[in-house]
């Protein structure tokens, strides 16, 4: 899909950046289908985003219930395991890239310009080509299902050779399906450094950011820094595959370990771009509704900075298992462990910003305070898989699948929908049904947690992740896992009904739509906020310490 | 916001965006610059139980009598190559600076004539930059003609300055078909005669 952009509509709407305050005339966007196509502005982006998260994330919930249904019971009920295997990776794939990914690049795509006062993105009509990249990419990934021979079937973290020799004949889609969402993540990335550098409001210093702002500008740098990587790892991919090179192939002179190297070395901060703009909507929503500032403003920002540097130096832990020397198993198994120090510093701010202050449980903040509890668990099962010794245990059972899925989906998943409930008065004018938000909430901490605290025990005892059939001790961890499953994926229809809820009516919100101590400057435009918000720059006044 | 302004902030964009390029553009380099980086980390050290493969001088240095260790030879044979490769003992016991000759047979036993080629490791790690080859099947491609059979040397020593808690080292040898290369090398042969006659 060219971006082919006509001049006339995006030259007006992006020259709103550059003529704001001249009492410039919006002209009306184009009507149906070409609107959305062409737009430039940062919130229609923004819901772009934050929609196609959303249908990815219920495609690839069905696929994780695909998994689930198959592991309900011991023994191959409903799918072969050649479908199973991509089930599991494909589940994955779309998960991470084009789930949870693009829903933080949507939120951001909407909160960074409304956070730091700008009238829009710094780029955007490259904002508009980085959003329609998605569905090209993901339409090419899930068509990979229909080819001969099956989609990727090697886990989403497609190991060498199982990728290479040992692929099947779609992997070239899959690998060019990749490049294509990486390009996607690299010029958001690009459009978010270059907004928050250059368009922040006159008066507010970095240090003045709200911490979403601050926590995206660092996600920012680190996707520029391992997306390339990413890319680098999939160019030998095909290279490997269909022009004869060598780089993962022993045969030729070259070697498996080098591909893990390279994929830990992006996928490391991978899960960190993952986590920490959660880290960011967290603790924009904990002051809110615990009518206090936040503790530690300053020790939030270093810790997500600190965290982000210990990433580039611990991707050695996911290796353990592949052979290493024992210096290398200590370096990584310290290293790791290091970061439980930022983490924990985080951490403590939520607890201590809490502390003494008056809390009510609106859902924005059921779901933040359900991100703390939970994270923390997925942290220290986190700092269990560190221990190299024990690693050796651990290693590829579900003990590692309860782990990432506990920073994961009641991580960053919890996050996302803490955020979404913070900001759709912001968006929409209205307050979420507030009824049945509870019901969202109470159903997906009992569906989450039901799914994955199983998942430990199956997983000390011994359960191999990514197998379709399991031996028969495992059996009711398993059953207590896919009901949970269930639960929790079906319960997400909920929040699509009140999304439309929302959108169609409710009760009206006013501009500070959750009180006095949410002071970011996007309380300070209307409810719903106006297409084009904050063209004559807004004065930005330091809050007294 | 006035004209002046709204340039500086445009020209800040294009600064920010030149350096991130710039940026993205480096690490997309150094992804392929951690291959080289990889193997050459990975010879000086041994990690990997990457071996030389060129030959190496025996050291003429005293056996140390005081201590044995199992050497242990292991054969693997990766997909695609229809040969058989044999070690004539499964573990030698030998003393540190001792040199040592075990022969590999190597038997084709499809009906056409292919290249091979065994890909050698050591396993412990830290013991790859000990072990000294003089002479290996390893360091080059072998060619079976149809169901021929072929007995090859490995010579090797196990210098004397082995850390003392190794006591058992295992050689690996995995054999690779050796793709689409004997038809240029047999051209190359033909032309030579043809040279010659």
């Amino acid at each position: 899909m060219a971006p082919k952009v006509p001049p006339q509509p995006t030259l007006e709407q992006s020259s709103t950046a550059a003529e704001a305050g001249h009492g410039h005339a919006h002209h009306a966007p184009p009507k149906g289908i070409l609107r959305w196509l062409l737009t430039t502005n940062h919130k229609e982006i923004g819901t772009l985003y934050l929609i196609f998260s959303l249908t990815m994330f219920f495609i690839g919930g069905i696929f994780a219930l695909v998994v689930r249904l198959e592991l309900f019971q011991p023994g191959l009920q409903f799918v072969r395991p050649e479908f199973f295997n991509q089930m599991t990776t494909m589940h994955g794939l779309i998960m991470v890239f084009a789930a949870v990914m693009p829903a933080f690049t949507g939120l951001a795509n909407w909160m960074i310009p409304l956070q730091i006062g700008a009238p829009d993105m710094a780029l955007p009509r490259l904002n508009n080509f980085s959003f329609w990249l998605l569905p090209v990419a993901f339409c090419l990934l899930l068509s990979t299902l229909l080819m001969p021979g099956g989609g990727p079937n090697f886990g989403w973290t497609f190991y060498a050779p199982l990728s290479t020799t040992y692929a099947p004949p779609s992997t070239t889609f899959f690998i060019l399906s990749l490049h294509i969402a990486g390009i996607s993540s690299i010029l958001g990335a690009i459009n978010i450094i270059a907004t928050i550098l250059n368009m922040r409001a006159p008066g507010m210093r970095l240090m003045d950011m709200p911490l979403f702002v601050w926590t995206w500008l660092i996600t920012a740098f680190l996707l520029i820094a391992v997306m390339p990587v990413l890319a680098g790892v999939i160019t030998m991919m095909l290279m490997d595959i269909n022009f004869g090179t060598s780089f993962f192939n022993a045969a030729g002179g070259g070697d498996p370990v080098l591909f893990q190297h390279l994929f830990w070395f992006f996928g490391h901060p991978e899960v960190y771009i993952m986590i920490l703009p959660a880290f960011g909507i967290v603790s924009a929503i904990i002051p809110t509704f615990s009518r206090k500032r936040l503790f530690g403003y300053a020790s939030m920002v270093y810790a997500v900075a600190a965290i982000a540097i210990l990433s580039f130096v611990v991707w050695g832990h996911h290796m353990f298992a592949v052979g290493m020397p024992l210096v290398g198993q200590l370096f990584f198994m310290y290293a790791t462990m290091l970061i439980a120090v930022p983490t924990g510093v985080k951490v403590f701010n939520w607890v201590a910003t809490m502390f003494r202050g008056s809390i009510s449980f609106e859902p924005p903040m059921l779901f933040a305070l359900a991100f703390v509890v939970q994270f923390t668990i997925g942290g220290f099962s986190g700092l269990m898989l560190a221990i190299a010794p024990a690693d050796f245990q651990y290693h590829d059972t579900y003990f590692v699948v309860a782990h990432f899925h506990y920073v994961l989906v009641p991580g960053a998943i919890f996050a996302i929908l803490a955020g979404a409930y913070y900001w759709l008065p912001k968006w929409t004018g209205h307050y979420p049904n507030e009824r049945l938000s509870q019901w969202h909430f109470w159903l997906s901490v009992i569906g989450v947690n039901l799914t994955f605290f199983p998942m430990h025990f199956s997983g000390l005892a011994g359960m191999p992740r990514r197998i379709p059939d399991y031996a028969l001790q495992f059996a009711d961890f398993n059953l207590a896992s896919s009901l949970g499953a269930f639960i929790f994926g079906f319960s997400q229809l909920l929040f699509v009904a009140l999304i439309v809820l929302c959108v169609r009516g409710g009760k009206k919100a006013p501009a500070q739509a959750w009180g006095d101590y949410a002071t970011d400057l996007e309380w300070s435009v209307p409810s719903p906020a106006p297409l084009h918000t904050f063209e004559t720059p807004p004065t930005f006044e330091r809050p007294a310490h | 916001m006035s004209r002046n302004e709204s340039e500086v902030r445009e020209a800040g964009v294009r600064r920010t965006v030149w350096r991130t390029v710039a940026a993205l553009v480096g690490m997309f380099a150094f992804a392929f610059a951690l291959v080289p980086m990889y193997d050459a980390f990975c010879r000086l050290t041994g990690i990997n139980g990457k071996v030389d493969t060129t030959a190496q001088a025996i050291v003429n240095e005293e056996v140390d009598e005081s201590r044995m260790v199992t050497v242990q030879f292991i054969t693997r044979n990766g997909t695609g190559l229809p040969w058989r490769m044999e070690a004539e003992t499964r573990q030698v016991r030998l003393h540190p600076g001792q040199t040592s000759e075990i022969y590999f047979t190597f038997s084709n036993q499809s009906g056409a004539e292919s290249w091979g080629r065994a890909v050698p490791s050591v396993s412990p790690s830290k013991a790859t930059r000990h072990v000294r080859k003089t002479s290996c099947f390893c360091f080059e491609e072998q060619q079976l003609q149809a169901g021929e059979r072929i007995e090859l040397p490995l010579v090797f020593q196990l210098a004397r300055d082995l850390p003392p808690e190794v006591h058992t080292v295992t050689l690996v040898y995995t054999l690779y078909p050796v793709e689409g290369r004997h038809q240029p090398l047999q051209a190359e042969v033909q032309t030579k005669q043809g040279e010659e006659a």
